[in-house]
């Protein structure tokens, strides 16, 4: 009996603590199809696939593959069963060649030893296949990341898989490499796999897939034949709802311009180019844009992290340089970067430590011994002003929600007294209350004349925080618009511009 | 584009450039250092090296180390010194055993070697300590169990081998009239023996996919815990196999066998190019680097050089070789 769906998830729910993050939401994936999967970030997308590959357990539903009930329990059995995936970190050994990485964990062997020539052969036929012109024996490493996006593929293929799962696979490739990857799915469409096809970006799904599920804060909200629909729709459906009680009221006024940034291009290409911008004092500067758009990129280079071709800073109408993190501090920027555990925190160590860190040299009293009492001072500051929720200073930060991890960090640059304060996703993975609680401090510093500038993934965030959206495409601007005058259709569409 | 490709190939070669470099200040002070009787003096110190250095060679590349090696080479040397005496020697440690079969004695150390290794691979694979500490505390542990051994056979260094164990380890054969030492012969069936397992096998693959990014390695479905305990138990081999060859070499033992051995066994690897972030290593950098140090030393001393001034440059040579290897992988922002 052929069955009508390759793969049902019925029903599923996942509960995080605190957070509902899939309230029974259902898919169902046709053979021969390519299945649109859409929601802004945080709807919910990564939770529901993560629940397929076993990654996380599902609360409740069930999951029928092939006719069959199953609950995978690792990434490598649903690998074994026919269910693969394309992830956007691309999890490849770079050190070694490409046949090496398809083979990896199954090589075949004549006796004790590698059939190294079966392993060419086959990786060929399967290349050849999809006409995909990667020498087998070239080192991943050096491959493009369009390459490394092929070699994944192929490896999925050569699992034999009926399902495969591409997460974002566009966001960044050139659109000659886009045309290739879409020959390759129409490939394996005509093949009979399943492919279930993430990504932000609208006319590449109207064009490839052929059903278009949206989800939106961990609900289905719903499925149809994307013949039946257009950009607006979409977007209506994955944003759909008001901003109202999310955001306390904005009491900002800027004021004259305090930054400028000048001509900045970054050293290492691909990446931004040409980005020219002013801040101003009391103002809140959004920066909009989809992943692999080189936001991160740009605060980073302002803050002397990164190397720039080209570019100027002006701040207070002096030219200065930022050439590294050191000197920005000095210069009284701040930066909250966007991974909080690996390069905000101190995990291991306590709150005051974490408080103080960037602004050891105003401890140094006598004989440059470290004054305790002042910092204990500074500490107590950060915890009230922040309302960090700990019961000591002396708790190690790590032990904290992710929330008040955040209000520890920003406390820490607060310290440093900067006059620009840059927040690259400061809300990511934190609940909704202190999400509050940040907006609320983002407007009573640019109500102290700072100049902020935050990069958001979460389109209302940035609606409901900024006064000005600076929208960035491909590593340009598309655009800078005024946050009172502009609509979240609109910066969706800026942000596919350089696409 | 020329001269960066100049320069890409310096990077790349940059240890045998080291090398040729090392060699031709040598020749240049002291022409007669050209002969074979010194290139087959450098070949025989530096074999029992290779086979150590092979051991610790593969743990380098799954992102480990091994402190114990010295140790564990040690306790194979002196093991094997108190078991093959011979029959009339003046003080012997055990007077009650007869003539001992070479091949079982050396079988003993290796399954020795191996348990340790083992050992090892638990403490790492399992429990997860860091490579450099449980290798720090075993190789302290091994110590002090040679000592131990070293007291209760009598304290004193353990020597007069049984012929066959000598000319086992110290015996020549001729090519036209040149002699060259069995030592270079098993050095070489060393090297071959794990080029091909680096190679040749899925064990090779594994240890090297587990070394360049492990999660890749255990989505993909190879059993990380159980690749790094074999790497582990054959590193235990290499060095006993090492260790019996060193007693012989030497024809005596005592519990100071091996010390240091582990630090230019890791020197000789990641100036070879062994990586210490994983994943890479080539046999041939392996030998290269062994052969470099052992350069370092007879050629030095060979003109004259004060080995004072042999342990600046072999220090200076490990972090140049090893700061040019990195500029190759460094991600530029």
């Amino acid at each position: 009996m052929e069955e009508k769906f390759l793969l049902e998830m019925k029903e599923i729910t996942k509960e995080f603590p605190g957070v509902k993050a899939l309230d029974e939401v259902s898919i169902q994936i046709k053979k021969s199809s390519v299945h649109a999967l859409m929601g802004e970030n945080g709807a919910g997308k990564s939770t529901l696939m993560k629940c397929l590959f076993g990654i996380y357990r599902k609360d409740h539903g069930e999951i029928i593959f092939c006719g069959k009930e199953i609950d995978f329990t690792s990434p490598k059995e649903a690998l074994d069963s026919g269910v693969s995936m394309v992830h956007q970190e691309l999890n490849q050994v770079l050190q070694r060649n490409v046949m090496d990485n398809i083979w990896l964990g199954r090589y075949p062997q004549k006796g004790f030893f590698i059939d190294e020539k079966k392993m060419y052969d086959d990786t060929k036929k399967i290349f050849d296949e999809l006409d995909i012109d990667i020498d087998p024996k070239k080192k991943v490493g050096e491959l493009s990341v369009s390459e490394m996006q092929m070699l994944e593929i192929a490896k999925a293929v050569s699992y034999d898989s009926k399902i495969i799962v591409m997460d974002e696979p566009t966001s960044s490739l050139t659109e000659k490499e886009v045309t290739h990857l879409f020959k390759i799915i129409n490939k394996l469409r005509d093949r009979g796999c399943g492919i279930i096809y993430i990504s932000h970006k609208m006319e590449e799904i109207l064009e490839i897939a052929d059903e278009v599920t949206v989800m939106r804060d961990g609900k289905w909200i719903s499925t149809d034949n994307s013949k039946d629909l257009t950009t607006d729709i979409i977007i209506n459906m994955m944003v759909g709802r008001d901003l109202s009680e999310r955001f306390p009221p904005k009491t900002n006024v800027p004021k004259e311009v305090i930054l400028e940034i000048k001509d900045f291009t970054a050293k290492q290409q691909p990446s931004f180019r040409d980005i020219n911008f002013k801040l101003r004092k009391g103002e809140i500067l959004g920066i909009a844009g989809l992943v692999g758009a080189k936001r991160t990129e740009i605060l980073e280079s302002i803050f002397g992290m990164r190397e720039r071709e080209t570019g100027v800073i002006i701040l207070d109408g002096k030219v200065i340089t930022n050439k590294n993190p050191h000197e920005a501090i000095k210069n009284r920027f701040a930066l909250v970067t966007e991974e909080r555990r690996s390069t905000g925190i101190f995990a291991g160590l306590d709150i005051t430590f974490n408080s103080v860190i960037s602004n050891v040299d105003i401890y140094q009293g006598v004989g440059h011994f470290l004054d305790n009492k002042k910092m204990k001072v500074d500490t107590e500051w950060v915890i009230d002003s922040m309302r960090v929720k700990t019961p000591t200073q002396k708790t190690h930060i790590g032990s904290l929600s992710g929330g008040n991890q955040q209000k520890v960090i920003i406390g820490r640059w607060l310290l440093t007294n900067p006059e620009i304060l840059m927040l690259d996703e400061p809300t990511r993975g934190i609940d909704v209350g202190a999400k509050f609680e940040i907006y609320q401090l983002m407007n009573e510093l640019a109500k102290k004349d700072k100049g902020i500038i935050i990069i958001s993934s979460e389109m209302p965030e940035l609606m409901g925080t900024t006064d000005r959206i600076l929208v960035m495409s491909n590593g340009r601007i598309a655009g800078i618009v005024d946050t009172n005058k502009t609509t979240q259709e609109e910066i969706m569409t800026l942000s596919a511009k350089f696409l | 584009m020329d001269k960066k490709k100049i320069q890409n190939w310096g990077t790349e070669n940059a240890i045998y450039l080291v090398l040729i470099a090392l060699l031709v200040f040598i020749v240049m002070k002291e022409p007669t250092f050209l002969s074979v009787r010194n290139l087959t003096n450098i070949l025989t110190q530096s074999s029992v090296r290779v086979i150590i250095a092979l051991g610790v060679a593969g743990l380098i590349v799954t992102q480990g180390t091994d402190l114990s090696a010295g140790r564990q080479v040690g306790m194979a040397a002196l093991i094997s010194a108190s078991l093959l005496q011979a029959t009339n020697a003046a003080t012997k440690v055990f007077p009650s055993i007869g003539e001992m079969p070479l091949m079982v004695v050396l079988l003993l150390v290796i399954i020795i070697g191996a348990i340790v290794g083992l050992l090892n691979g638990i403490v790492i694979a399992i429990f997860h300590v860091t490579p450099f500490i449980a290798t720090l505390g075993s190789m302290i542990i091994v110590y002090g169990a040679n000592s131990l051994y070293f007291d209760v056979i009598g304290a004193s260094p353990v020597a007069s081998f049984d012929p066959r164990f000598s000319k086992f380890t110290q015996g020549v054969f001729r090519i036209s009239g040149y002699r060259f030492s069995y030592l270079i012969i098993y050095a070489t069936i060393a090297t071959i023996i794990t080029w091909v397992l680096w190679n040749k096998t899925k064990f090779g693959k594994n240890i090297f996919a587990i070394g360049g990014n492990p999660e890749a390695a255990a989505v993909s479905g190879v059993n990380v815990r159980n690749n790094l305990l074999k790497v582990y138990i054959l590193s235990g081999v290499f060095y006993a196999v090492g260790g019996f060859l060193e007693a012989g070499r030497i024809g005596s033992a005592t519990n100071n066998i091996g010390f240091m051995y582990e630090l230019d066994a890791i020197a000789a690897c990641v100036v070879g190019g062994v990586s210490f972030s994983g994943g890479v290593g080539k046999i041939s950098g392996v030998v290269t680097g062994v052969i470099i140090f052992t350069v370092i030393n007879y050629g030095l001393t060979y003109i004259g050089i004060s080995p004072y001034w042999q342990y600046i440059i072999k220090g200076l040579i490990i972090i140049i070789a090893v700061g040019l290897d990195t500029r190759k992988y460094l991600k530029k922002k």
